[in-house]
């Protein structure tokens, strides 16, 4: 138990985080890379079609990742914006800083790739109904976050601000989960459960998962690369930064 | 924990939760207003409006579908295996829309009982299965409702054999 601690306490360091997360990245680059070719080589060439909608339901290895995505980085931002209001642990503001572009980038695709989809299986590519409606709000709320960021002139007040709307944004995030289950909506419910067996036969989940797992690695990796390049902006005029850059300033 | 993180700590959860309580009376004043479409029994019981643009939703009732070939006219119902909707439809339909399919039809309904549609969306269910698992079911003689339960068990049965094979 200490030694995890310990360890948590030196990730809020931004030169230990500089250090761990330069071992740790590579290896989720790679686990991403490897994981997204498997996954849509497999999903998009040797799954099987589906019976009703044909081949336009591998729309999903996109779609699904990216709504998983979508919700799990604004839970993450939401998380490391408390623990920078209440710890004052200044490498949390500056992953959730860097997290909220992948995840409006996360939004948008899931947003897009489900209109696609939409226009030969409903029928139209856009309703107002409660699940479509409900992301759209996850869109903008990302997108106040990073506005409200860069409104102060001091960057406290504005990683402040922002902390505080991920915060109280983060109601929105069970309201997407349930919202097909609360109400009627065009958007068909989970097929996926903890609880239960899919609703899917395993050779088309099974590329799903590897995607999904991809799509995880990717967004540790890049919010890892980020923030380590938020890190040395913000910490330029440090010593362990200047040493760093070999003294060429 | 220092006394001034413990504050700030209630003073974070405390607005989210004053922020969920907010939210959550919202959508339940609003609760039926977010349904995306009234189902048979809510037209049935006089929820509806006449002559305004409502959604409705449901189940294609089977073997009522009837086309006009001369024309793209469709007439068809839609059920909630309570109550039932006429629907009448000019226009080309989704490549979905089939007999048991769920569907969101938009239109107004008349003062006679049925719906006249400006737009039929097919309503895709939560089920995904590849063609040849969905004819051997249709061949064993069940219906779409039992597609869950059945693809929950060929899942199981393919993961038996795998192991068996293994």
């Amino acid at each position: 138990m200490g030694k995890i601690w310990s360890f948590i306490h030196k990730l809020g360091s931004p030169k230990w985080f500089y250090a761990i997360s330069a071992r740790l990245m590579p290896w989720f680059w790679l686990a991403a890379a490897v994981l997204i070719l498997v996954g849509s080589v497999w999903g998009l060439a040797f799954a099987p079609a589906d019976y009703q909608q044909g081949n336009s339901f591998r729309i999903i290895y996109v779609h699904v990742p990216a709504a998983f995505l979508a919700q799990s980085i604004f839970v993450s931002m939401a998380v490391a914006g408390l623990i920078f209001m209440v710890w004052k642990i200044k490498v949390a503001d500056m992953a959730a800083a860097v997290m909220a572009p992948l995840g409006a980038a996360m939004t948008f695709i899931s947003l897009f790739s489900g209109a696609v989809w939409g226009v030969p299986t409903w029928g139209t590519w856009w309703m107002w109904d409660a699940r479509l409606t409900s992301m759209l709000i996850l869109l903008f709320l990302y997108l106040g976050v990073i506005a409200l960021r860069g409104a102060f002139s001091s960057r406290d007040s504005g990683s402040r601000a922002a902390s505080v709307l991920a915060m109280v944004g983060v109601i929105n995030i069970p309201i997407i989960k349930y919202s097909v289950d609360w109400w009627y909506t065009l958007h068909q419910p989970a097929t996926f459960s903890v609880t239960s067996r899919p609703a899917m036969p395993l050779e088309m989940w099974a590329p799903l998962l590897i995607m999904v797992l991809g799509f995880y690695c990717f967004f540790i990796a890049a919010t890892l690369m980020r923030t380590r390049s938020e890190i040395l902006r913000r910490e330029a005029n440090k010593r362990w930064v200047r040493e760093l850059a070999g003294g060429l300033s | 924990m220092r006394p001034k993180r413990k504050q700030k700590l209630y003073l974070s959860l405390g607005l989210i939760a004053l922020a969920a309580i907010a939210v959550g009376l919202t959508l339940y004043a609003l609760r039926s207003n977010i349904n995306l479409f009234f189902s048979p029994v809510q037209i049935a019981a006089g929820d509806a409006p006449f002559e305004r643009q409502i959604r409705a939703g449901g189940m294609v009732k089977e073997g009522t579908v009837a086309r006009n070939p001369e024309s793209l006219d469709v007439a068809f119902v839609v059920t909630d295996y309570v109550d039932d909707l006429e629907v009448r439809y000019s226009g080309i339909l989704p490549d979905l829309f089939r007999e048991g399919q769920g569907v969101v039809v938009v239109g107004k309904l008349q003062s006679e009982g049925w719906l006249r549609a400006d737009q039929v969306l097919a309503r895709h269910d939560e089920n995904y299965m590849p063609p040849e698992v969905a004819q051997a079911l249709e061949d064993a003689g069940y219906t779409p409702e039992d597609y869950q339960d059945k693809a929950a068990e060929m899942g199981e049965r393919m993961d038996a054999q795998q192991g068996a094979s293994q």
